[in-house]
Formats: C-alpha cells, sequence, structure tokens
C-alpha cells in the first residue's frame, strides 16, 4: 500500500471488481489468482475467453490462470523490478506510451527514461531470466491495448523490495495512461476479507481512521475533540514486525492481539515464539484456542462474523454490511463489547447501544466515508470515498486528477533479495495458499471436505529437482533453512519451475515460517516471505 | 422511404418499447410478464434447450424460444396462449418422464413405483420423496400447468448417483439435461470442468473423460448446484436434511479473502446449514468452496465459549469480570512502570470496521500508544 500511496496519494485498489471485465489487457503478477481469489478470477477468466481480452501472466510459478494467458512470463524470484523496468524501457523506446497523460497528469517522467535505459531486454534476461523476445512481446502488448489493468498480490508486496515492485507497476500503469479510467488501474488484490477496513480504521501505527496522521497536530486536536481525551501520543508507533522483535528486547511488555495468530503467520517462527515468550502480559482475544492463545495470559472468547452485526470494507473499498443469523456459542462475546468493557474498567467509559451507533460514529469523523451509513449500504454496497449523504461512491480512483494533485514516477533500480541461493542453500523457496485452506487454518480446517482436498502440507518442485535430490512424489522430504527446518511431503508439479519450491504456510505442524526470512521491505515493514534460500533432502 | 424504426413490441395485448439486441424474453421480463424457464442461466449464452419458454410470434410458423429470439419492431407475441401452454406441458411432461422425477405422483400407491424408482430411492437410502421437495423449478412448473405424467413410465438412469466426493452429491437420475450446470462451470466461473458426454439416451453430464468430480478439474465451487433446477445436484451436507420452509436466510458478507463476496446464510434451529451467493455486486451470486462449503467452523464444538486465565502456568476458565478486571489491572500496571509505550495491539483484518475503529480509540485515547497494527503485512 506504501508503494501506491506515494505514487497516486492513495494506497487502495484503484478500481472496481467489475472493471476488470472492462479491460482490453490484463496483467496479472505475485497473484495466484483462481486459488486465492477465486471469484476475482471468474472476472478475468470471462474477458479473456468470452470478451478475448489479453492476459499477460507473470509468476515464479505456473498457476491455473496462467493457463488462460497469452504470454506466461516466468522471473527468477525477487527479480521484479527489473522485469517491470524492461517492460518500460521497451515502451518508452518505442514511442508507444502515453504521451498526453504522462505530460498531463505526472511528474519525474525524464528520470525516469534515463533510468529504465539500461534494463534492456537482454540485461533483463540476464537477472530474471524471462527470454528478451518475450519481454518485449508482452510489453508491446500491455502497450497496445486501453485500458489495461494490472493485478497483483502478495507475490509483489511479500519482498524486502515489495514497495519498489508497487512503485514500478504503478509506472507502468501511469506511462499508458491507465488510471482514472474504467477498465484500467492497478489493483492489489487483498488477502483478508477485512484488510482494507483495518487500514481505513486506524489499524496502522502512523494514521487514525481515513488515514488522517497520528503526526499532523490539527488532526490530533479533531480527535482529541471527537474522542474527549488530551495528550494523544503524536509519535507514529511501532509496525508489526517491529513489536515483535521488540518484545523479544523487552521493549514491548505487553501485547493484547486480537484476531490474529501471529505464532503460525509471523516470519522465522522460531524467533517470533521466543520473543512472544519474553512478554510479560498477552491478551488473545479469539474464536479458537490457537497456537497464539495457548501462550495468552489471558484469552477472550469472541463472536465470529455470523453473529455479528457490523460492516467489512472489501478489497474494491466496497463497504459491506455483516449481519447476525445466528448467537455467539457459550458466554463469547462481540468484539466491541469486549474492547469497551477494558477501556470502561480502564476509566474511560466507552458505551454504544449498538454496531450502528459506532458507524454513526466514525463516519463523522473519517471523511472518506462520511455521506456512508446502514441504511444506505442496506441492499448493496457503495465503495469510498464517499464524502456526504448525497455522494453515490467511487468505483473508479484518480479521475481526472490523482489523490496527490500529480502522478508521481519513482525511477527504482533492482536490487536483489536478501537471502539468495548459495551452495549450502542452493535452492529457493517462496510460499503462499492454497485453495481449500485459508491462512493459518482455524476456521478451514473444521470442515472436513476441505481437510480431505487439502490434508498435509506439501512441497512443490519440479521433476528436475526432485530427480537431483532423489526424490519422488509422495516421498517425505527434509526442508532447511537458515532458521529451521520441517519435513513434508513431496509434490512432483508443471507448475514448479527447477530451482525454485513452494510451500503453503497454512499448517502449523509444518510450518512453513519455520524457514523464512524476517528481513523486512524498508518502508512498508512486510516481510520477504515470497524469497529466502533452502536445501532438501530425503526424510530418514 | 421506409419509416424509422419505433422499436415497439406487442405483448399479450401490451404495447412496450424495446433496445435493439433485447430477447422477447428479456423485454417480458422487464415488463413483469412472467415466462417460465428452465435452461436459461443470466450471464451466460441463451441456448433454447429446453424450450419451455416458447411463445407465440404472430406470422410465424411454429412457436419461438424466447431467450433465444430478439425482439423486432412491430412483433405480436403471446406469452399463454392455448398453444403456447400445450407445447410447455407437453415438454414438462417428458421432462417428468425422462428420469426419477416423483413429486407428482406423490398419491400414487407404491405398487405403482417402477423397480427403477425403487432402486434409486435405496440407493439414496431415503424414506423422504426427493431431497430438493419445495426448491424445484420443475415441481414448480408442473403444478403450474397441471402436468402429472401419469401414463408416461419414468426413462430409467443408466449412471449410478456419485456421492464420492466431499461437497456435491449428483444424481443422475434427476438430472434434466438443461446444461445450466455446464454453462455455470463453463461461462460464468469458467473452471470448464464439466461437459455433456455420450449420445441420446445415454446423455449424461460428464467431468474430463467421466470421471468421479474429486479426479477431474473440478474446483468444487458450487456453482453447478446453485444452477440446478432440479435435485440432480445438491449440497451433500444439506441433502435431505435443509428444507426450505425450515430455514430463515440472513444476507451477508464472506468471511474469508478480501472480494467480499455477498452471501445467504440458511439458518435452521439456530445454526448455518446451508450458504448461497447473493445476486449482488461484487459476486452475483457466484462464491469460491470456503464460501460456500467451510462455514463449519461457525459451530465447531472447539469455539471458545468462556474466558481464560492463566494461574500458575495452567489456563482455566474465568468469569467476563475476572478477565476483564485482570485485563485492565494488567495493563494498567505495565503502563505505569514502563510508559504506554511498552504496549502494542495487534487489531485484526477480521473483524469488522466499527471494532477496528474501537481498537484504534481504545489504543490512541486510553492506552496512549500508538503501537497498532494488524496482519495486512503477513
Amino acid at each position: 500500500m506504501a508503494g501506491l500511496a506515494a505514487t497516486f496519494g492513495s494506497g487502495a485498489m484503484t478500481n472496481t471488481i467489475a472493471c476488470i471485465e472492462k479491460a482490453e489487457v490484463i496483467l496479472i503478477t505475485g497473484s495466484n489468482t483462481t486459488e486465492n481469489h477465486p471469484v476475482i478470477s471468474t472476472f478475468v477468466k470471462r474477458a479473456v475467453t468470452r470478451r478475448g481480452a489479453k492476459l499477460i501472466v507473470v509468476d515464479p510459478r505456473r498457476t491455473r490462470i496462467a493457463g488462460f494467458a497469452d504470454f506466461y512470463l516466468r522471473q527468477n524470484l525477487g527479480t521484479d523490478v527489473a522485469w517491470i523496468n524492461g517492460m518500460m524501457h521497451v515502451i518508452i523506446k518505442e514511442k508507444i506510451y502515453d504521451r498526453d497523460f504522462v505530460a498531463q497528469r505526472t511528474a519525474g517522467f525524464e528520470a525516469l527514461k534515463q533510468m529504465v535505459e539500461k534494463y534492456t531486454p537482454e540485461f533483463v534476461e540476464s537477472i530474471t531470466g524471462i527470454p528478451a523476445e518475450h519481454l518485449t512481446a508482452a510489453a508491446r502488448l500491455y502497450a497496445s491495448g486501453r485500458p489495461a489493468s494490472i493485478l497483483y498480490c502478495m507475490g509483489i508486496t511479500q519482498h524486502t523490495t515489495g514497495t519498489d515492485n508497487v512503485k514500478c507497476l504503478a509506472a507502468l500503469a501511469m506511462l499508458c495512461g491507465n488510471l482514472g479510467v474504467e477498465g484500467g488501474g492497478v489493483n492489489p488484490l487483498r488477502g483478508q476479507n477485512n484488510v482494507q477496513g483495518a487500514c481505513d480504521f486506524g489499524g496502522l501505527p502512523d494514521v487514525y481512521s481515513g488515514y488522517q496522521k497520528v503526526a499532523d497536530p490539527a488532526i490530533r486536536a479533531k480527535m482529541e475533540k471527537a474522542w474527549g481525551v488530551s495528550g494523544l501520543p503524536e509519535k507514529p508507533g511501532l509496525k508489526v514486525t517491529q513489536m515483535v522483535p521488540a518484545a523479544g528486547e523487552g521493549r514491548i511488555k505487553a501485547l493484547y492481539v486480537v484476531g490474529e495468530n501471529p505464532l503460525v503467520s509471523d516470519p522465522d517462527l522460531n524467533h517470533a515464539e521466543h520473543c512472544f515468550k519474553h512478554l510479560d502480559f498477552l491478551v488473545v482475544q479469539d474464536i479458537f484456542l490457537t497456537e497464539t492463545a495457548r501462550m495468552a495470559d489471558v484469552v477472550l472468547p469472541s463472536a465470529c462474523f455470523a453473529e455479528k452485526d457490523g460492516t467489512f470494507s472489501n478489497t474494491e473499498r466496497r463497504v459491506q454490511r455483516v449481519r447476525k443469523a445466528v448467537e455467539p456459542p457459550g458466554q463469547a462475546r462481540d468484539d466491541w463489547w469486549i474492547v469497551c468493557q477494558i477501556a470502561t474498567r480502564m476509566g474511560y467509559p466507552m458505551q454504544y447501544e449498538n454496531p450502528q451507533a459506532i458507524f454513526d460514529e466514525l463516519a463523522r469523523i473519517t471523511p472518506s466515508y462520511g455521506g456512508l451509513s446502514y441504511p444506505r449500504l442496506e441492499k448493496e454496497g457503495i465503495p469510498w470515498p464517499c464524502p456526504t449523504p448525497e455522494h453515490p461512491g467511487t468505483p473508479v480512483l484518480h479521475q481526472g486528477m490523482f489523490t496527490s494533485g500529480k502522478g508521481v514516477f519513482f525511477a527504482i533500480e533492482y536490487i536483489p533479495p536478501a537471502e539468495v541461493a548459495d551452495t549450502e542453500y542452493p535452492i529457493y523457496l517462496t510460499t503462499g495458499r492454497v485453495l481449500y485452506q485459508y491462512h493459518t487454518g482455524t476456521m478451514t480446517m473444521k470442515t472436513e471436505g476441505l481437510n480431505e482436498r487439502a490434508p498435509e502440507c506439501f512441497v512443490e518442485m519440479s521433476a528436475r529437482d526432485a530427480r537431483e535430490h532423489g526424490l519422488q512424489h509422495g516421498d517425505r522430504a527434509l526442508i532447511s533453512s537458515r532458521r529451521g527446518s520441517i519435513e513434508v511431503v513431496v509434490q512432483i508439479s508443471d507448475q514448479a519451475a527447477p530451482g525454485t519450491v513452494f510451500l503453503p504456510f497454512h499448517y502449523a505442524q509444518a510450518a512453513a515460517n519455520r524457514l523464512t526470512n524476517a528481513r523486512l521491505d524498508p518502508v512498508s515493514g512486510i516481510p520477504e516471505f515470497k524469497v529466502c534460500a533452502v536445501k532438501l533432502a530425503k526424510a530418514a | 422511404m421506409a419509416e424509422a424504426p419505433q422499436n415497439r413490441i406487442v405483448i399479450n395485448g401490451n404495447t412496450w418499447t424495446f433496445e435493439p439486441g433485447e430477447t422477447l424474453l428479456e423485454v417480458a421480463r422487464r415488463h413483469h410478464v412472467d415466462i417460465p424457464t428452465l435452461c436459461h442461466l443470466k450471464g451466460a449464452t441463451p441456448t433454447g434447450a429446453c424450450r419451455i419458454c416458447v411463445v407465440e410470434v404472430e406470422g410465424a410458423a411454429t412457436l419461438m424460444a424466447s431467450c433465444a429470439t430478439p425482439a423486432t419492431d412491430g412483433m405480436v407475441v403471446r406469452t399463454e396462449s392455448p398453444k403456447v401452454v400445450a407445447a410447455r406441458r407437453q415438454i414438462l411432461e417428458l421432462m417428468l418422464a425422462s428420469g426419477n422425477h416423483n413429486c407428482t405422483i406423490r398419491q400414487t400407491v407404491e405398487q405403482d413405483w417402477s423397480r427403477f424408482q425403487m432402486r434409486v430411492q435405496d440407493e439414496d437410502q431415503a424414506v423422504e420423496l426427493c431431497p430438493v421437495w419445495g426448491d424445484c423449478r420443475l415441481q414448480d412448473l408442473a403444478f403450474r400447468y397441471q402436468v402429472t405424467a401419469r401414463n408416461l413410465p419414468p426413462a430409467e438412469t443408466v449412471y449410478p448417483m456419485e456421492t464420492v466426493n466431499p461437497f456435491i452429491v449428483r444424481d443422475f437420475s434427476r438430472c434434466i439435461h438443461c446444461g445450466r450446470c455446464v454453462q455455470a462451470c463453463n461461462e460464468i466461473q469458467v473452471n470448464n470442468a464439466i461437459r455433456f458426454g455420450y449420445q441420446g439416451t445415454r446423455s449424461k453430464i460428464v467431468a474430463g473423460d467421466d470421471r468421479p468430480l474429486k479426479d477431474s478439474d473440478c474446483v468444487f465451487c458450487g456453482e453447478c448446484v446453485q444452477a440446478c433446477p432440479v435435485g440432480a445436484l445438491v449440497e451433500k451436507d444439506a441433502r435431505y436434511r435443509v428444507r426450505p420452509w425450515q430455514t430463515t436466510r440472513v444476507r451477508t458478507t464472506c468471511s474469508y479473502c478480501g472480494v467480499g463476496c455477498q452471501l445467504d446464510l440458511h439458518v435452521a434451529d439456530g445454526r448455518v446449514v446451508k450458504v448461497t451467493g447473493a445476486d449482488v455486486a461484487p459476486n452475483h451470486g457466484s462464491l469460491c468452496v470456503k464460501g460456500r462449503f467451510g462455514f463449519h467452523f461457525i459451530h465447531d464444538p472447539e469455539r471458545l465459549t468462556t474466558p481464560l486465565v492463566r494461574d500458575n502456568g495452567q489456563l482455566r476458565e474465568a468469569t467476563w469480570d475476572e478477565a476483564l478486571d485482570r485485563v485492565a489491572r494488567r495493563l494498567g500496571e505495565i503502563r505505569e512502570q514502563h510508559g504506554p509505550d511498552s504496549l502494542g495491539v495487534l487489531t485484526s483484518a477480521r473483524v469488522t470496521n466499527e471494532e477496528n475503529y474501537l481498537m484504534n480509540k481504545f489504543t490512541r485515547a486510553v492506552l496512549k500508544t500508538n503501537n497498532i497494527d494488524h496482519c495486512a503485512r503477513l
């Protein structure tokens, strides 16, 4: 999100899901769309098969969506800046970019032009492994069709260069004038039901709801007035990936964790466990006794989505109603009720009649939600910004002007991933999800049928890597990085490129994150889940 | 000189305008004229396969399938004329006789049942007549047009029921070959897992080279189940257990990925028993396997039902008062001792906007720190 915010002034999906079906060209990268966003993948597949849209897929794994592509490009792990610069090199050199858009709506083009000069398709091939002629053809295809839509996911962001990767994709889209138009855009696909909402409502260390900065005195004064308090802290706080190490160092003494399971989802788990053990006090509020809850001093049982009223904001910024269908089990309570109780017991009375009353308060102090209310959301969701009750909502961002005025081109050089394969750890590892499981599996693993389809962790590898390690389909393999090792079943698959293996991270018993690297993107604080170096052996 | 086209059409004596390219069915539905359909699937190419939507067009030699006939200027259409009704009755009779469709012969004594029907009933191990009784388009139409098909013996289906996957039961004895499932799979979800196989009376909807769904390209999105107008494709979990008159539906938002599909939770006796996709943005009825079939966690016995506190190294059950007091006291003590920035909060991409807003307010206004984040980065 940091990359988009820097380029356009707003870090969210620029267009709607429905827009995908209006694109002439679709570029998907770092997204295993059919498994992780199955319903969004149907929009892509329909655009291709029924309307003849062109599809470019760039991914280290030949995923199912690649089967629909006109061009499938396989880059080496962690080389995204290089291939995107290469595409921009071709488009600028062949003068097939949108000159009017670049002249009127952007800044920084000359610097970009100079910088990508050296990213010739041949130079890019030496870094990424993508054949020069394929890159050239894909670049021409992307530039030839307007509007063109870019879809990306964690395969782009979970790198030490994640912010750079996003800025480069944004530059590519601006170069071809694909912003502010239906069917175009730069579209990050959000992985969890309400990531957008957690970001929108101040679940971030530097902003209140609506991305209003904590460092801005005028904003702090506004919040102090709204909340009836004084002395709101002005220094931005720690990111999750800083808080956990800070716990290990004794700077964070207590953590209050709501609905998350960092002891499966955090990178370099062995280290994360050590950090959690260091805490003086851990509160976990969840629907199950997760791996993280087992370590807690107090566990608070909460209601799940089917048991509560409220709203979620989806990946396309659409604010949608959540409605209570059944009662929570036993004494489990709504998360909002629980936090109100704690606040009140700490001397700050927080009382609301129901979620609608909370929504009315947040709409009053969050400009982008200012025009939204439960009655307006009754039939169908509305995408923000929606500043006034008369405003229809905003399906396409950046029409006519960017949130920040002009769109900024960042000229960014390729740098290699934090950990590269060497003689001791000669194989690259990347991680992700599978269709039938979700995140740390606390929900999906309660459905027998899903477990029947995806029962256990596996390592996906090419036939060549299997042969070279004396492994066969179904064997058990020991896979180790500098940080840990796990034992998993071998799955030989055409999806995997030789030299790179894949692990799903759902399974606590064989947690892929025992192996992953906790090195962070310096801006976003996102760990490099998608690249690390490992070695393989047949399990004893 | 020819007159400019007026784009006017007469349906059942009413004159209406149409948009060029609209089918007769679309014009009629827009004006609330109910033409029945079976094979027609919104968003997919009309096939005209079932012909239940036929209408009489003045001057035309035969009845026309309204789903596949474009409206043209000056057309005069009748949607429930005697000819149309007779044709629909005949189509329905043939459909009812094409397989195991028991509901219209409910008054019949057991001896009237054919060996085939007894076999299917036996195979199903059910005492009730049909898994979709009361939720079946064919049954609705048979009642509407008073068709019993009593005089036609049911044709036997050679294919046994498929129950070997965890989610979907395929009952070929109840399939009417309307093709909606094939279109849902190929044109809407574009998973290309099923198609029409074999010829004539051996016709069957097959997966790949006629293998069980679990060994095919099927990804169990369930779009075909939602599209099936009869009892040929039913959720395994809900089959014979979930009846529409025993459930209420609650519209809500899926809690898995960020697409935010709109869905209906079907609730019976305080439990979610089935999920269907809602025909609104962003998903327009579609779901994936997790959203449609992965709801069991809601009522899982492992759900946390009471607060827990740790004493002497062990978690034990506690009252809300005890647990909340302990949280408030310890957070207060640690803030006192080490300052507000020694506290951290991880809010959640799983809880609502309202709850995230309050976590943000609590962290900043009560704890007095900005150490709040969530797992967007993970």
